[in-house]
């Protein structure tokens, strides 16, 4: 449905350029729920606004790819032909539900407004609509809800609204930018639940872009490791968190704290996360990287097949295991 | 022990310092490509020496440039013109050869007047927005930091009573505002001896009724900022110094004590928020005390802000007494400033144009450069609006 | 609600009365005399100082002084010591002359600064905004009686309309039109004069604020949902931008008594400043007092005003 080839985006700083995004592609089917994984500034947030079209240019620029929804180019559509799939075909959730709700409508004027761009129905059934959007996502008596204002609300309730706004048009697909990230963890289970709910009652695709693999192991199908601005990894959930493939992503799995490993000390990844305005050339991962050899330092990595769908732009573990283990 | 508080002491100082030279350096590129706010500076810049010139050619008594030296003959000569030798004394004749601003009424060289102008419009700036700056530091940074305390009726009816007694014996009674006085010492004095001898005792259970808190000094504060905000400011500043000797340091003070309330708002909004920061209450935790934090940790944190502001406060500050000279009020004749220069001049605005416009745009200049320095420190120094610019 | 209006209204009474105080000690403190209970005014001889002082209270203490000031007002029998005329009526006849200034200005700056401060800010960094910007400087910086002069020899030499005072002296006789278009020239420069400052100063803010709700995460939601460009800046991020400016609103208030001692003095307009400003030259205290008194009970109305039109339009103050 959703197919994003090579998309690079550019962002002007004082006297240059930095690679936010740089050569991304991935894929989304129908009904799949796809998870874009990486550090914060990594490209994951960048990508979601470049797909829904409002990314602000400048600073931001979109220096090629494509991005193909259900067989258009977004890239290459008008800004009125835009408006319509905004909302309507791709909707997108935010990381922060405090300040993405407008302070001075109520949300039910915001839930309205969403369907009363794309559809004409009359006030009366839009009430229903928006007090209906508001029960599936679980807002406790949402018949009274309607009428508050966001600052009367909790941060999880905001986010269901939010996502009752995004779900409002019956999208075919939906973009949830961090959605837990700004809330409680108690919270933040009860919201990934619902987005696991919804999406399998209504088959809709998701593209959940998180730095949590403890989400992305409860709702992925499909995984794309990203940093630097390109994905390193990419492969069915199962295959990433089994059969890791790419030392950046064994390094994320081995921080994870686990059951396992108590009482250990928690593995860090050494380093940190290269300025976008000075990525290191070839492999951008091999300063912190234990398995970099020589050439990494210069040569860009290519995607090797590990079969089954699953890539990964590491030539060094793929030499040795894949070599010598003969996929 | 003690050794060991001061290291912690200085690690918890360093940081900053560190920070503050990197600042620095950011802030000079910023200001680099700010361009209206460079040339702001370089005017600025320009501004401050040609005063200080100004005072050093024009004051004395055998000035290089005389700004009240009357010509009578050589009266409304356009910018640029000859003297006529044949009639001038030879210390009557400007050392520029040309009157390079023209004359006036009275024959005065404007050059002179102006360089003399400058260096009245320079302190007037200074000295104004310093008072402003002083006193809103002060008042904010009590509100902000000791505003929860609270005022005892007895700290009122001390105030009360000294300060009745220093009115009346300033205002020719003074035996009986010596009398007052007299009584106020009493008074601090038998409380003080009372609390100490009698702590504990029954009889003095009253005494409490002094001590209690009547209101806190943050509201004490604002009320007196509200009550200052009451009053129009021109209209205030015309009236004060109409009613005082014509002095130019009168005019500093008046616009300086009325233009403090915005900086003390200011200042006490970020002294309410810098105490809950951590590193105030680490320093808090090892015992710092509430000078040492004030002075080392809350006002170089605070005072950026506040020094932008102040900027552009000259600029008000410059136009304010431009306009109370215009008016005629302030610095008594003959010295010249920008705004009486022009006020004189304005009955000629037909034949001599340039007594209007010459003082007219350098005080434009001169405010201009002002307001876009500051303007341009504010956007360098809001690093949230500096990204989307 | 009622308490909070309650609460307020009390401590805007206390606020006045100590502005009152004050006020009245300044004017009192203040070396130097009225000019016609001076000694030294040589056209009173003693017995009329020593009459003129009686009438007046000069001769009690400060305090019963401040009791008849404070007394006489309120109960409407004020005088001016200058010609010994009703302070009020003599404002009122001041306010009507400086009222079309403050109404025609304060329509020129609310109207055209907001136009100019979006469209800046929509715009940012473009051709419009750049002049936008440096022509607000401009207003800013120059001070106003400069300003005047060239606006009035402008006017003079390519209009030839004398633009001093409130109509040309002698045009009794011309048609109505005629004198019709005379007001309006020479309501209209004082007008704009007064006007340029604010404008420059409202739509810097506007400019600003516009801005600052445009980076807001909820224009993006906004924009999210397929909004067009219009909707999004013109309700969601205009909605926001502007509660600050109701504040404001309240704040002109205090421009009604104000009026500009500058421009009044130079366009010899009969208003409100120039009346202040001729009563401080002869210290005549009731009419300095009574503008000041009235000026502050402005103040504090307007921001009271203010207060309760910000809990009006937004949702997040509530009481």
């Amino acid at each position: 449905m959703l197919s994003v080839k090579d998309l690079k985006v550019y962002f002007q700083v004082d006297g240059g350029f930095s690679r936010a995004v740089d050569g991304v592609s991935f894929e989304i089917q129908d009904g799949e729920t796809v998870c874009l994984v990486g550090e914060s500034g990594c490209g994951k947030s960048v990508s979601a606004l470049t797909i829904m079209g409002i990314l602000p240019q400048p600073p931001g620029k979109i220096i090629g790819g494509t991005i193909f929804f259900k067989g258009q180019d977004l890239l290459l559509m008008k800004e009125e032909e835009m408006q319509k799939v905004r909302g309507n075909h791709i909707a997108m959730v935010f990381q922060e539900p405090m300040t993405s709700l407008n302070p001075v409508f109520t949300i039910g004027d915001q839930i309205e407004e969403a369907i009363r761009i794309h559809e004409r129905i009359d006030e009366a059934e839009m009430r229903k609509r928006s007090i209906q959007a508001l029960k599936d996502v679980g807002m406790p008596s949402p018949e009274q809800r309607i009428n508050d204002y966001p600052h009367q609300l909790s941060g999880g309730q905001r986010q269901r609204v939010m996502i009752a706004m995004a779900l409002a048009c019956n999208p075919d697909l939906v973009i949830a930018d961090e959605p837990t990230t700004a809330l409680d963890v108690t919270v933040q289970a009860q919201i990934l639940n619902l987005f696991k709910d919804l999406q399998q009652k209504r088959r809709m695709s998701l593209l959940y872009i998180t730095h949590d693999l403890g989400v992305v192991a409860k709702i992925a199908d499909q995984i794309y490791v990203m940093y630097a601005g390109i994905i390193l990894e990419k492969g069915a959930a199962r295959d990433i968190f089994y059969n890791p493939c790419h030392p950046y992503t064994r390094a994320l799995l081995a921080s994870l704290p686990s059951r396992s490993k108590r009482g250990s000390k928690l593995y860090s990844i050494p380093g940190s996360v290269p300025d976008p305005a000075h990525t290191p050339k070839g492999c951008p991962f091999h300063p912190r990287c234990s398995f970099a050899l020589e050439s990494c330092t210069s040569q860009f990595p290519g995607m090797s097949d590990w079969g089954n769908g699953h890539f990964s732009r590491c030539p060094v573990i793929y030499d040795k295991e894949a070599g010598k283990g003969g996929n | 022990m003690e050794n060991n508080k001061s290291n912690i002491d200085m690690e918890l100082e360093t940081p900053v310092v560190g920070q503050v030279k990197s600042r620095k350096r950011e802030l000079l590129r910023l200001l680099k490509e700010n361009k209206l706010a460079f040339i702001g500076l370089i005017i600025f810049v320009i501004f401050f020496i040609t005063a200080l010139l100004g005072l050093l050619l024009t004051s004395g008594k055998e000035p290089v440039f005389d700004p009240s030296m009357v010509r009578l003959q050589e009266k409304l000569l356009p910018p640029l013109a000859s003297p006529h030798l044949e009639s001038l004394r030879p210390h009557e004749v400007p050392k520029t050869g040309v009157y390079v601003f023209g004359t006036d009424d009275l024959g005065r060289d404007v050059f002179a007047r102006m360089l003399q102008g400058a260096w009245v419009s320079l302190t007037v700036g200074f000295v104004a927005v310093g008072i402003a700056v002083l006193v809103g530091l002060f008042m904010g940074g009590i509100a902000g930091y000791f505003g929860q305390k609270y005022i005892g009726l007895d700290h009122i009816i001390v105030v009360l009573l000294f300060s009745t007694g220093a009115t009346l014996s300033l205002t020719g009674k003074s035996f009986t505002g010596f009398i007052v006085i007299v009584i106020d010492l009493a008074f601090v004095f038998s409380l003080a001896l009372i609390r100490w001898k009698s702590r504990k005792s029954r009889y003095f259970k009253w005494l409490d009724l002094l001590r209690k808190k009547t209101l806190s000094i943050d509201t004490l504060i604002m009320r007196v900022v509200d009550i200052m905000l009451c009053f129009p400011s021109f209209f205030l500043i015309l009236t004060v110094v109409a009613l005082l000797p014509a002095s130019i340091y009168n005019i500093m003070i008046v616009i300086g004590l009325t233009s403090w309330m915005g900086t003390t708002r200011f200042v006490r909004a970020e002294f309410l928020s810098l105490r809950e920061q951590d590193f105030v209450t680490a320093a808090r935790a090892l015992g710092v005390n509430d000078y040492r934090i004030i002075f080392r940790h809350m006002i170089p944190n605070a005072i950026a802000p506040v020094l932008v502001s102040a900027t552009i406060g000259i600029a008000t500050a410059i136009l304010t007494e431009a306009g109370l000279s215009f008016l005629g009020f302030g610095v008594p004749p003959p010295n010249a400033t920008w705004g009486n220069i022009l006020s004189d001049g304005k009955r000629f605005i037909f034949d001599a144009p340039w007594l209007t416009f010459i003082p007219g745009f350098a005080i434009l200049l001169v405010v201009l450069s002002f307001n876009l320095f500051g303007e341009g420190l504010r956007d360098i120094m809001n690093p949230k609006l500096r990204e989307r610019h | 609600m009622l308490s909070f209006i309650g609460r307020s209204v009390i401590q805007k009474i206390v606020t006045l009365f100590f502005v009152s105080i004050v006020s009245f000690l300044i004017i009192h403190m203040a070396p130097g005399k009225p000019s016609q209970v001076d000694p030294l005014n040589p056209k009173f001889t003693p017995e009329m100082v020593e009459r003129f002082r009686k009438e007046f209270h000069l001769d009690k203490p400060l305090y019963t002084q401040y009791f008849y000031f404070y007394h006489d007002l309120f109960t409407g029998k004020t005088v001016s010591w200058k010609d010994n005329q009703p302070v009020l009526a003599k404002i009122f006849e001041r306010f009507l002359n400086s009222l079309p200034l403050f109404i025609v200005g304060t329509i020129l700056t609310w109207t055209l600064s907001f136009p100019v401060g979006i469209r800046s800010a929509l715009h940012r960094g473009g051709l419009y905004d750049r002049s936008a910007t440096f022509f607000s400087y401009l207003f800013i910086s120059i001070p106003g009686f400069f300003f005047a002069y060239i606006l009035i020899i402008f006017v003079v030499n390519s209009f030839h309309v004398p633009v001093i005072g409130m109509e040309t002296f002698g045009l009794e006789s011309l048609s109505w039109q005629r004198m019709f278009m005379d007001r309006i020239w020479h309501l209209l420069i004082p007008s704009i004069l007064g006007a340029t400052g604010g404008i420059a100063v409202l739509s810097r803010y506007v400019r600003s604020q516009m801005l600052e709700v445009e980076g807001q995460d909820y224009v993006r939601t906004a924009k999210a949902k397929g909004l067009t460009a219009e909707q999004v800046h013109y309700k969601h991020a205009l909605r926001n931008a502007l509660l600050p400016f109701v504040t404001m609103f309240g704040l002109i208030l205090p421009g009604l008594i104000g009026g500009s001692v500058i421009i009044e003095s130079i366009f010899s307009w009969p208003g409100m400043g120039r009346m202040a400003y001729e009563a401080i030259l002869a210290r005549d205290y009731p009419i300095i007092l009574t503008v000041n008194f009235i000026s502050a009970v402005l103040v504090l109305g307007g921001t009271f005003v203010s207060d309760l039109l910000y809990m009006v339009v937004d949702p997040r103050i509530r009481l």
